[in-house]
């Protein structure tokens, strides 16, 4: 198991894409740049910050962290456009926020209170904000998959340039229903870009555990859908893959699959400890990954580009950290639901 | 100064017992550093300073303590030491609930009730978990028969979900203990085709939440192939796991659907409510010739309770239980209703109601004799359930004591049920969203305002 994961790290690196080439063809300036930095270092304080808020009972239920796979909620976000509809799983909470959902209201989702930005309906593993384009986080693995073909058939049948992008796990890809909605995805040519958050794991099941094939990506041929192997821990690799096939998707509908390679830091979910953890992977192993964070493979191209050093890296640290800290204070401090709000939203006026 | 409490580490967890402290008291500690190591249903878990300064710890290593409660706490070493816990009332009616909420108000189960069944023979006992009735279940039903066999997702090397199967894939391996892909329709597909040959499969949903993926296989397949077949293919297999409410696990992880399946012909259904009715149940179930719902429910995995040593130790399915016996009221109910019930009901005596507490234990087929006794009895019922109230368990209950118990009855039957909603994830709302000890006791309270 250890073994097969390695041979992935490596592969995943060696898949690195010169950075500079995408800056330059993006034509991307410092201050993009360093925004860039910034949202990342942002998306992960707030996940350490929801993490300390498990542990002193502020957080009910599940809590599934995403530390460790920034970048390809980043790299594939930002390449996203008003009109855009994603999808993601119960690791939702970057995805939300890096497509511009107030952390205010994220946290607050998370704390359960009215402020949240499902309204304290659906917590950490159910944000919803349609207006930034977030179709929301879903708990039944694969139950997402479905909702993409409707989502881009609407955007297809209302004659628009959107896409859909629906983020998927390495485990949902095991569900009949990821099959059916490929097919149909292809068969009526649909904008969806399928992200395949491929972490290597499935709660405790090592993808060469659960796979007769694990060559995630090229499940896509059977469909007739493109597809591509990414480094997710380099966010220039992600951003540089989705741009060069987004535009075409707008143009000319169709899906495409990117089979992103990652690893998360934290336990499946925040309840999991060491001991649980120790019965599928090594500390090792986790290290191995921490060498490659997604933070230090950014940091270290804007340090190449003499655009970061120590002194700004830690001010921007600092603000990440008020922020989260914000975010905690502000779903603290927020009233809990009324009773009155229990029956609201069953059904539509 | 900060407080150290026992973390709650997943929906099932109402206490945690600390292992050890990996720091003395008065000891200086730095944010960061592992300062104690805490048990819980799932796993061992280390508990890392959230500040620097100096450790007070307030419980002894080898304690068991609830969720929330202060272990200890850091800060300068002139502190006072006693950390207080948080309140953990253990029961809350409505209107208390939706006033203040604590974050984990958890509606704490009293295992103590219910193991104060009615003394039977049953030999030499053991006082375990009911997650461990469970796995005691399993293991000799694996030991005696080689047709036997467990699929499910983590239950292998991961060593399960909630412990139940931990080290089984060491001793039985692979072929008897299989890890599956997230695949739910099919894993029931191999359970059903597996069963067709005749072996006796026992597939773990990792929540009954995830069953709904392979409803066509449950509903349209197994459930029907017998019948189909005209009697040539049985389905001799158990399809078990945690269901019912949880706590804030949000709408798609946290139902009660077990009257579903107990509206198919063809499926036996049954949801045991202690840790001896799990043994007895389930070992049943994995030798009865029909497909069986095992439904069982995370938040009774941690109460305890006297259960039988003997590998006979078989309980009938579709036999009910009366857990309490009393005269004014009859509560009918199953599965963590049962806990409620039995709450309410020591709450209700101390006012003078006594009430006798039925414990369906099967849903499918179920027990009308032993309801339509009591009610003879009584002349007054309350059904609790956690699902939603319309054409659930007790709308079948309160159509069946019509039907066969209507000249008995002194007043209407009352329904005890869960609020017509998806489950709200907010506290606040799933409060009033899920049936409570206050709600069976006013429930019962107004059956007893009524008379002819
Ligand atoms: C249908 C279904 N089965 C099982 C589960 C329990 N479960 C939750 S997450 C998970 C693992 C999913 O892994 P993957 O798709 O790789 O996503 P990741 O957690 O790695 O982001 C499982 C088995 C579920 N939520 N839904
Ligand atoms: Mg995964």
């Amino acid at each position: 198991m250890a073994a097969a994961t390695k041979v992935k790290a490596e592969e995943a690196s060696s898949q690195g894409t010169d950075a500079d080439e995408v800056i330059n063809k993006l034509s991307l300036g410092n201050d993009e740049l360093l925004h860039i930095y910034q949202v990342m270092l942002n998306v992960r304080h707030f996940e350490e910050q929801c993490n300390r808020a498990f542990r002193s009972d502020k957080v009910g239920g599940y809590l599934h962290l995403y530390i460790g796979q920034e970048a390809v909620s980043l790299g594939v976000l930002d390449v996203c456009k008003p009109g855009d509809q994603v999808l993601s799983s119960y690791r939702d909470h970057a995805h939300c926020i890096v497509l511009g959902s107030d952390p205010n209201k994220v946290m607050a989702e998370i704390f359960g209170k009215s402020t949240g930005v499902s309204r304290g309906k659906g917590g950490s593993m159910h944000l919803f904000d349609k207006a930034h384009g977030f179709a929301g986080g879903y708990g039944i693995v694969g139950g997402n998959v479905p909702l993409s073909v409707g989502l881009g058939w609407a955007l297809k049948y209302n004659k628009t340039d959107n896409i859909c992008v629906c983020y998927i796990g390495d485990g949902a890809m095991n569900n009949g229903a990821f099959h059916e909605s490929l097919n149909m995805a292809a068969l009526y040519k649909l904008p969806i870009l399928y992200v395949l958050e491929n972490n290597g794991y499935a709660m405790g099941t090592s993808v060469e555990r659960s796979h007769a094939n694990i060559d995630l990506g090229s499940r896509a041929d059977s469909y007739n859908i493109p597809h591509r192997k990414v480094d997710g821990q380099d966010y220039f690799a992600v951003r540089g893959a989705v741009e060069e096939v987004v535009g075409e998707m707008r143009k000319n509908p169709y899906p495409y699959f990117l089979d992103v390679i990652t690893y998360r830091y934290s336990g499946h979910g925040a309840a999991d400890g060491a001991a649980t953890q120790a019965t599928y992977r090594t500390n090792e192993e986790i290290e191995r990954w921490k060498q490659r964070d997604p933070l230090i493979v950014l940091s270290n191209v804007l340090r190449g580009k003499g655009l970061l050093d120590d002194e700004l890296n830690s001010e921007m640290d600092a603000k990440a950290i008020e922020l989260a800290k914000a975010a905690y204070d502000y779903a603290d401090h927020s009233p809990v639901c009324e009773p009155s709000e229990l029956y609201e939203d069953v059904y539509a006026d | 100064m900060a407080e150290v409490i026992m973390p709650k580490m997943g929906d099932s967890m109402e206490v945690g017992k600390l292992l050890s402290w990996r720091k003395q008291n008065g000891e200086q500690v730095k944010s960061g550093d592992i300062i104690a190591e805490i048990e819980t249903d799932k796993s061992n878990v280390e508990i890392e300073a959230e500040e620097d300064g100096v450790l007070q710890t307030s419980v002894e290593a080898g304690a068991e303590v609830p969720v929330g409660a202060t272990i200890a706490t850091i800060g300068g070493a002139s502190v006072a030491t006693n950390g207080t816990a948080k309140s953990q009332s253990s029961s809350n009616g409505h209107s208390a609930a939706a006033v203040a909420i604590p974050a984990h108000d958890v509606v704490a189960p009293k295992p103590a009730a219910v193991s104060a069944a009615p003394t039977k023979d049953w030999g030499p006992t053991v006082n375990v978990k009911y997650s461990h009735a469970i796995r005691m279940a399993l293991e000799e039903e694996l030991n005696a028969d080689p047709s036997v066999f467990l699929l499910g997702e983590e239950i292998g090397q991961y060593q399960g979900t909630f412990k139940i199967t931990e080290g089984f894939l060491q001793t039985y391996g692979p072929d008897r203990i299989v890890d599956t892909p997230i695949s739910e329709a099919g894993m029931v597909g191999l359970t059903v085709g597996a069963a067709m040959l005749g072996l006796r499969p026992v597939l773990e949903f990792m929540t009954f939440n995830f069953a709904l993926v392979a409803w066509d296989q449950i509903i349209n397949h197994a459930a029907k192939i017998l019948y189909m077949s005209g009697g040539q293919f049985s389905v001799p297999c158990v399809l078990r796991g945690p269901g019912g409410v949880g706590t804030q696990l949000s709408a798609q992880h946290s139902q009660d659907l077990i009257h579903w399946y107990a509206n198919t012909p063809g499926l036996k259904v049954v949801a045991p409510a202690t840790p001896a009715d799990a043994k007895g149940l389930l070992k049943a179930a994995i030798r009865d010739n029909n497909p069986v719902i095992f439904m069982e429910h995370a938040k009774l995995y941690g109460t305890k309770g006297d259960v039988p040593e003997s590998t006979d130790f078989v309980i009938p399915i579709g036999v009910a239980e009366v857990k309490r016996s009393g005269k004014d009221v009859t509560i009918v109910t199953y599965s963590r209703g049962v806990v409620l019930s039995l709450a309410a009901a020591e709450e209700l005596a101390k006012e003078g109601i006594d009430v006798e507490v039925i414990d369906l234990r099967s849903l499918q087929p179920f027990d009308i004799d032993t309801v339509i006794k009591s009610i003879q009895k009584t002349h007054r019922a309350v059904v609790v359930q956690e699902q939603w109230e319309a054409y659930g368990v007790a709308a079948e209950f309160s159509a069946q004591i019509m039907e066969k118990a209507f000249d008995y009855l002194d007043a209407p039957v009352a329904r005890v049920a869960g609020a017509f909603v998806p489950m709200p994830y907010a506290k606040a709302l799933e409060d009033i969203a899920t049936p409570h000890e206050g709600d069976i006791i006013a429930a019962v309270k107004k059956t007893l305002e009524r008379s002819i």
